[in-house]
């Protein structure tokens, strides 16, 4: 077992230091796009309008202001801007493993970031809208939302402003994109949504039930760019200093409606770059430890109950189709190819944002209740082949006794199947442990998640990583061990 | 007690069981013979609702079975298998449980008797069958001879009055064989109405009371076994005989 481990470990260690070893540029990355005659930019389209999104009238192309802020530096540097998608919160360790040349997507210049990417000089100047409902007068200002639960995207400055706040301070939710936090926060799920001015403006105020609470903060967009590539940062510095002096910036957020007197600010840059701290990255810490076991826990709570409810769900459905009506036989296979043929992370999002004004779960009760649906129909068929597996003489003689069929199924034919299925129940609780991970969609900030966050703030996947994988194999192991002794003690019955 | 009135059932455009008609007396013991495929299994499955028939009657203490699924005559069938017990061939015991488990799984759950009463009346059936010792092992544990009167033991835990057995000496070894003689005697002795369907024509004449002879899904020849037996009429029975 000890000896396994170390392998495992090992090979992972080798795995991760080669994939970071082969990421390590050869040449100048400048020289690389001038060569290739392409800037590959970095941006997530689930960010939206009116950042890098997908034309509503021409599917697959995409526009926003910062394509056309991408084309006017490529076009300076010589070369065609390429988009390449990436997600948002992940765009810095991407950057880092060279999937790109330049993030251009909204990348919030914050103390966070900051020393880990290099910021070109600003191309925009936003504020940090906090809104909240209109029924809720208590949320006046950073200060008032202490204890609150308010929705922001991870890494972001928002986030960083939440988490900053003197104790007590508020609880961040955190979003995947930005339609769903302002969902969540007109449904009631929380108190307050602080994000960037534009996406309040076209997500969060057109939703009758909020106000705009206030702008509490000022931030700038940059283009990042890894430290090492002084010449590319240089570039495109230069680039956007031309675009400003030609008015082609101007007229770029003019065409976008984003054009407002703060913008004056982009032609100073010293007034507009924040102060480069110079700080060293935090390390992995004993709170950070603290953190991931927290999220074990939350890990491991979603997958016992998602279990539990799977197995209550898969009984009724393989029941219903071995010996209900034919109506109820029909109806539960159904369900079980529905929920088969359809990716779990759909059906949360469904079930969490799609339903959103007809039932309003709790985020945790949704991820129970997505993934324990989901799982249901695995279960089902898992059973479904254990009652199979029984044999048909077991009815005969529960009936010739004198036991009508709910009885016999009750108490002889179902403890007989559950015996045949424990190896792919056992098989099945494992792969849904690691599952689980998928709620985090929904705002359940579980193992893997922590993991993400915990990874950009300490600026390496390698630590987090190998502490979140052993936290899954020290849950996975004790339960395949427990199970195998289970199924030996009643197979020898 | 149990008597068929031109009982016919098809599966796949064959007749299983061809206007049967027979009677199973009050405290008799009945053996059916005859060859395999002969409906004999059929005959015993029909009596208790596993199979259903096509047309005919089947009269079994008091109640009236007609052609159709068990669906249609819950009642009926509910009565009749209060007081008709069936031996599977294969004995079907319940994999998940002890002997004793078996035995008192109807009693509890059926007559709703109590854990306490039924396990007492348990052990005596299962002493009776001679496997008191045996009350906590496992169907697996057990030979097949030892299934055989535990599958017993659990029939006659429901105290029917007519007991049904398939093919009892098919597991046994002739001294076994003996064995089983003694209780199924000890049955009649109290009472109990017995049909065993059987193609071992010794056994059936040391201990039937009358042989009904099944050929093809047809009734060919009935009668005390002595008669049957050793002077069989039809020429049938005398082939499968082969006197």
């Amino acid at each position: 077992m000890s000896r396994f481990v170390v392998a495992a470990v090992t090979w992972l260690v080798l795995a991760l230091a080669s994939l970071s070893a082969s990421a390590a540029p050869e040449r100048s990355t400048l020289t690389r796009v001038r060569e290739s005659g392409e800037l590959r930019w970095g941006g997530d389209l689930q960010g939206g309008e009116p950042y890098a999104y997908e034309d509503p009238a021409h599917p697959g192309t995409i526009v926003g202001f910062e394509v056309d802020v991408a084309a006017a530096i490529a076009r300076r540097i010589g070369v065609r801007a390429r988009f390449v998608q990436n997600d948002w919160s992940q765009l810095v360790p991407s950057l880092e493993r060279g999937t790109f040349d330049v993030i251009l997507n909204g990348l919030e210049v914050t103390r966070r970031l900051s020393g880990r990417g290099a910021f070109s000089r600003p191309y925009y100047v936003f504020t940090e809208r906090l809104l909240a409902r209109k029924d809720d007068p208590t949320v006046d200002g950073l200060a008032s939302l202490a204890g609150k639960r308010v929705g922001t995207l991870a890494n972001s400055l928002a986030y960083e402003i939440l988490s900053g706040a003197p104790a007590p301070g508020p609880s961040p939710v955190l979003y995947e994109g930005v339609e769903e936090p302002y969902i969540d926060l007109a449904r009631g799920r929380t108190d307050a949504v602080l994000l960037d001015d534009i996406i309040a403006a076209r997500y969060g105020e057109r939703h009758p039930e909020l106000r705009v609470v206030g702008d509490i903060a000022t931030g700038t967009y940059a283009v990042g760019v890894s430290p090492e590539d002084k010449d590319l940062l240089a570039a495109v510095d230069a680039a956007l200093a031309d675009s400003i002096d030609t008015g082609e910036l101007e007229r770029i957020l003019r065409k976008a409606s984003l054009w407002n007197a703060r913008q004056a600010a982009l032609r100073s840059p010293a007034s507009a770059t924040p102060e480069a701290p110079k700080t060293q990255p935090p390390s992995m810490s004993l709170s950070h430890a603290v953190l991931f076991l927290q999220a074990a826990g939350v890990t491991l709570l979603v997958s016992t109950l998602a279990m539990g409810l799977a197995v209550a769900i898969g009984l009724a459905l393989a029941v219903a189709r071995a010996y209900g009506p034919a109506f109820l036989a029909r109806l539960a296979g159904v369900y079980v190819e529905i929920y088969r043929g359809t990716p779990v992370l759909l059906q949360l999002y469904l079930l969490y944002y799609g339903l959103a004004s007809y039932v309003r779960f709790g985020a945790f009760t949704a991820a129970v209740i997505g993934l324990g649906m989901n799982y249901g129909a695995y279960e089902a068929e898992v059973y479904r082949a254990g009652i199979g597996a029984v044999p048909a003489g077991q009815m005969d003689a529960a009936r010739a006794l004198g036991m009508s069929t709910p009885l016999a199924v009750r108490r002889i034919v179902l403890p007989q199947a559950v015996r045949f299925a424990l190896p792919n129940v056992t098989n099945d609780f494992i792969a849904l442990l690691k599952d689980s991970s998928l709620v985090s969609v929904i705002t359940v900030v579980e193992l893997t998640k922590q993991m993400a966050i915990t990874a950009v703030d300490v600026r390496s996947f390698l630590l987090p990583g190998l502490l979140c994988a052993g936290l899954y194999f020290a849950m996975s192991y004790p339960l395949s061990r427990w199970a195998r002794g289970l199924e030996l003690r009643l197979v020898r019955q | 007690m149990i008597s068929f009135a031109r009982v016919t059932k098809r599966r796949e455009g064959r007749d299983v069981l061809s206007a049967v008609s027979a009677r199973f007396g009050r405290g008799e013991i009945t053996a059916v013979v005859g060859p395999s495929g002969g409906g004999k299994t059929t005959l015993l499955r029909c009596v208790v609702g596993l199979d259903a028939f096509d047309a005919g009657e089947i009269q079994a203490c008091g109640q009236s079975l007609g052609p159709g699924p068990a669906g249609a005559q819950k009642a009926a069938l509910a009565l009749v298998r209060r007081r008709v017990g069936l031996v599977f061939q294969a004995f079907h015991l319940f994999g998940h449980r002890t002997a004793l488990g078996n035995v008192i799984e109807a009693p509890v759950h059926v007559k709703r008797a109590s854990v306490a009463l039924a396990s007492e009346r348990g052990r005596a059936l299962l002493d009776k069958v001679g496997l008191g010792h045996r009350a906590s092992a496992y169907p697996h544990e057990l030979s097949g001879g030892e299934q055989q009167r535990v599958a017993i033991a659990r029939a006659l835990a429901m105290e029917p009055d007519v007991l049904l057995l398939d093919e009892p000496t098919s597991a046994l070894d002739p001294e076994r064989t003996a064995g089983l003689f003694e209780i199924l005697g000890a049955l009649r002795e109290e009472g109990k109405t017995l049909v065993l369907v059987t193609h071992e024509m010794a056994f059936a004449a040391r201990i039937a009371d009358k042989v009904v002879v099944l050929h093809g899904g047809e009734v060919v020849e009935e009668g005390a076994p002595a008669d049957v037996l050793r002077a069989p009429k039809d020429p049938r029975t005398r082939a499968f005989l082969a006197v």
